[in-house]
């Protein structure tokens, strides 16, 4: 949906090299020095959840999108639109959450807005944050840049967050343990960079649309196949066990704070140990890239059996019986 | 963990190799139900049986066996002034005529979707709040609930589209008619948790069909193929239940007395198996009040299928989605024609999801 609307209505508008390449991110020339620019919208309900608020995810989010153009992030925009009436401690925690998670991933706010709406022409609070990362040289970290042979890497658990978020909407009158996996994936991915740096041919974090979404964008970006094991893709039992429950497929929900990364096979094994000293304990590869069918995930199920894995199409509705 | 041994390689391993022992070369086994739809395709089980063994799907999807004449009148009461539609997941997206549920609510109409339907309670008590009751044996026992809970509560503003459908008399006309070829039936595991095995005698007695009565999970599934398999090849059919830690042979027996309080079986409208005699369930004469058909003055309302859609054909296990002119073309989760295409359980979402 989102994408139709992207397509039919701005990029049909305002289009361009950059974005029509990738809509959320650019990598710009200027002068010498590259620098990668992304911005994002963060509209949370509830605004708290286990393991994640509005002002981390607020931070985190751009952060982990501006290391997936390979960039060192740097810079931060941040832009409220704010109720009438909604409520300042919440706010100051907001701001609070945002200033802590800043710091954590060395990165400074340095500009930003506020707007005030009339009471019931928005739903609390808005958060808006651009960023700016540079990106060293040596470093060609694309979805278009996967080759056949590479390794498909998770840097842990998936589907945690789009889980926590479900649960703490309390819709369905379930209650677990699950945490959000939000958090900064710098510290993982900025030494892995600088080290392998041209090895690590893409990274992506799947956020909307969950693991199954950004390989197959990957591999159509690429024009490759992707194969991958599902058992050996990491996912908590109590994440697996609400899916179950719900008729949800883990595969397809959100995570804040897991990378995938193809990297060339001959890095596989090191990335892997950097990965797990710096504290990824459930980092592994989950597959490889193929020749054909281009364009497809053909996942090898946990009995043996294999299937194509699709994007995900809609909104996930949970089932009837 | 016990839940892990029943996807669990080696056990599959062992019965897909029995299974080949067995050496049926030509069979088409049936499942009726949306969960073994989906679990079939999402664990790829089909590549792993002989080639000549063959699942087709039957009319086990709640959304896609719904009417159409059911889904106008629910759009009919969707749109009525002061209405609370509520529904579950996947019927929002179902199109009758270029119309959804979905559509209306982004026109305005209050149109939500329940998970639960006791959710119904906290929807705001000005206003008409109508339930669009969808579902099989598994849904109608906890909908029955609730509206004995609206009656402890008084709440007169509560009641319910009734389109709950029964299994058993479909498969009596899927047999009966003999468009698909059945040479055994995997049985649905939830509805069979509700009615009992003895539910299903008359498939053996009358129909001479093996029958399995199966759980969810691959080695749930491939035992019930194995144990389907087994008896196409000694010709002896029997009703088997393989999901003993689930069903009894005379099912949850609280569930079946409240259905029983309130609901009737009547003929009901099947998308492509038509009318079926005591097929549905409507609200009993002393619960009139409680049917929204009547409070609404709904009458039946004539709706052509969609040209050159063939969920009525892949709803009797006669044509594979594959078959359908507009499957994956102008037919896709994010436009469907069909309602075998917007069901998450449905035929052809699942073999447009999982190849």
């Amino acid at each position: 949906m989102s994408h139709e609307l992207f397509e039919q209505v701005f990029s049909s508008r305002y289009g361009n090299r950059y974005l029509d390449a990738a809509s959320d991110k650019a990598v710009l020339k200027i002068g010498k020095n590259r620098i990668a620019f992304t911005s994002d919208a963060f509209v949370m309900s509830p605004r708290r959840v286990p393991g994640c608020s509005l002002g981390s995810l607020s931070v985190f989010g751009t952060v982990n999108d501006l290391l997936t153009c390979g960039a060192k992030p740097l810079y931060l925009s941040s832009s409220f639109v704010i109720e009438e009436g909604f409520l300042f401690d919440e706010l100051d925690q907001i701001a609070s959450d945002m200033a802590s998670a800043a710091k954590r991933c060395k990165v400074e706010v340095v500009t930003g807005d506020t707007k005030v709406v009339e009471r019931g022409k928005a739903d609390g609070v808005y958060v808006v944050t651009s960023g700016i990362g540079s990106v060293a040289p040596g470093v060609n970290v694309s979805g278009s840049n996967a080759r056949v042979h590479d390794k498909v890497i998770v840097t842990g658990n998936v589907g945690n967050h789009g889980v926590a978020v479900m649960i703490a909407r309390g819709e369905f009158g379930l209650s677990s343990d699950v945490r959000s996996d939000c958090s900064p994936l710098s510290g993982l991915m900025l030494p892995l960079l600088s080290k392998f740096r041209r090895r690590i041919h893409a990274l992506r974090d799947p956020t909307r649309g969950g693991l199954a979404t950004v390989l197959n964008e990957m591999s159509i970006e690429s024009g490759v196949a992707m194969e991958v094991d599902e058992k050996n893709i990491p996912i908590e039992p109590s994440v697996r066990a609400a899916c179950d429950l719900l008729g949800m497929d883990p595969l397809y929900m959100a995570c804040e704070g897991t990378m995938v990364l193809i990297v060339d096979k001959r890095i596989e094994k090191p990335v892997l140990r950097e990965l797990r000293r710096r504290g990824a304990r459930n980092a592994t590869t989950i597959g490889a890239i193929a020749r054909s069918p281009r364009g497809k995930v053909t996942m090898t199920t946990p009995i043996g059996g294999k299937r194509y894995l699709g994007m995900l199409r809609g909104m996930s509705l949970p089932r009837i019986c | 963990m016990v839940a892990a041994a029943f996807d669990d390689p080696k056990l599959i391993a062992n019965l897909v190799s029995k299974i080949a022992s067995l050496g049926v070369s030509d069979a088409q086994l049936m499942e009726v139900c949306g969960t073994h739809t989906v679990s079939l395709a999402k664990y790829g089980m089909r590549a792993l049986l002989p080639p000549g063994v063959r699942i087709v799907s039957g009319p086990g999807c709640p959304v896609c066996v719904t009417s159409d004449s059911d889904l106008s009148q629910a759009f009919q009461v969707a749109e009525t002034e002061n209405v609370t539609m509520a529904t579950f997941g996947d019927m929002m997206r179902v199109p009758v005529g270029g119309v959804s549920l979905l559509k209306l609510k982004a026109r305005g109409c209050d149109v939500r979707t329940v998970y639960s339907p006791f959710d119904i309670f906290a929807m705001p008590s000005d206003r008409e709040t109508v339930l669009f009751g969808v579902g099989f044996e598994t849904t109608s026992p906890g909908v029955a609930a609730v509206l004995r809970e609206a009656q402890r509560r008084n709440a007169k503003n509560l009641s319910v589209i009734s389109c709950f459908k029964l299994i058993p008399p479909a498969l009596r006309a899927l047999l009966e008619s003999r468009d698909a070829r059945i040479d055994g039936l995997i049985l649905p595991g939830h509805v069979s948790t509700i009615i009992g095995s003895y539910a299903y005698d008359f498939l053996v007695k009358e129909f001479n069909v093996p029958c399995v009565i199966a759980g969810f999970e691959p080695v749930d599934l491939m035992l019930s193929i194995y144990a389907l398999l087994k008896m196409i090849k000694t010709r002896k059919p029997m009703l088997v239940n393989t999901y003993t830690r689930s069903v009894r042979a005379d099912g949850n027996t609280d569930a079946i007395r409240i259905v029983g309080e309130y609901f009737a079986p009547v003929e009901s409208e099947w998308r492509g198996l038509g009318v079926i005699p005591d097929s549905g369930l409507a609200l009993r004469d002393e619960h009139s009040d409680l049917d929204a058909r009547r409070r609404f003055d709904l009458k039946p309302i004539k709706v052509p299928e969609p040209a050159g859609c063939m969920c009525p054909e892949v709803l009797k296990g006669v044509a594979l989605p594959t078959d359908c002119p507009l499957f994956s073309k102008e037919c896709t989760p994010e436009n469907p024609v069909g309602p075998c295409m917007v069901s998450s359980e449905g035929t052809c979402a699942a073999y447009h999801n999982y190849g």
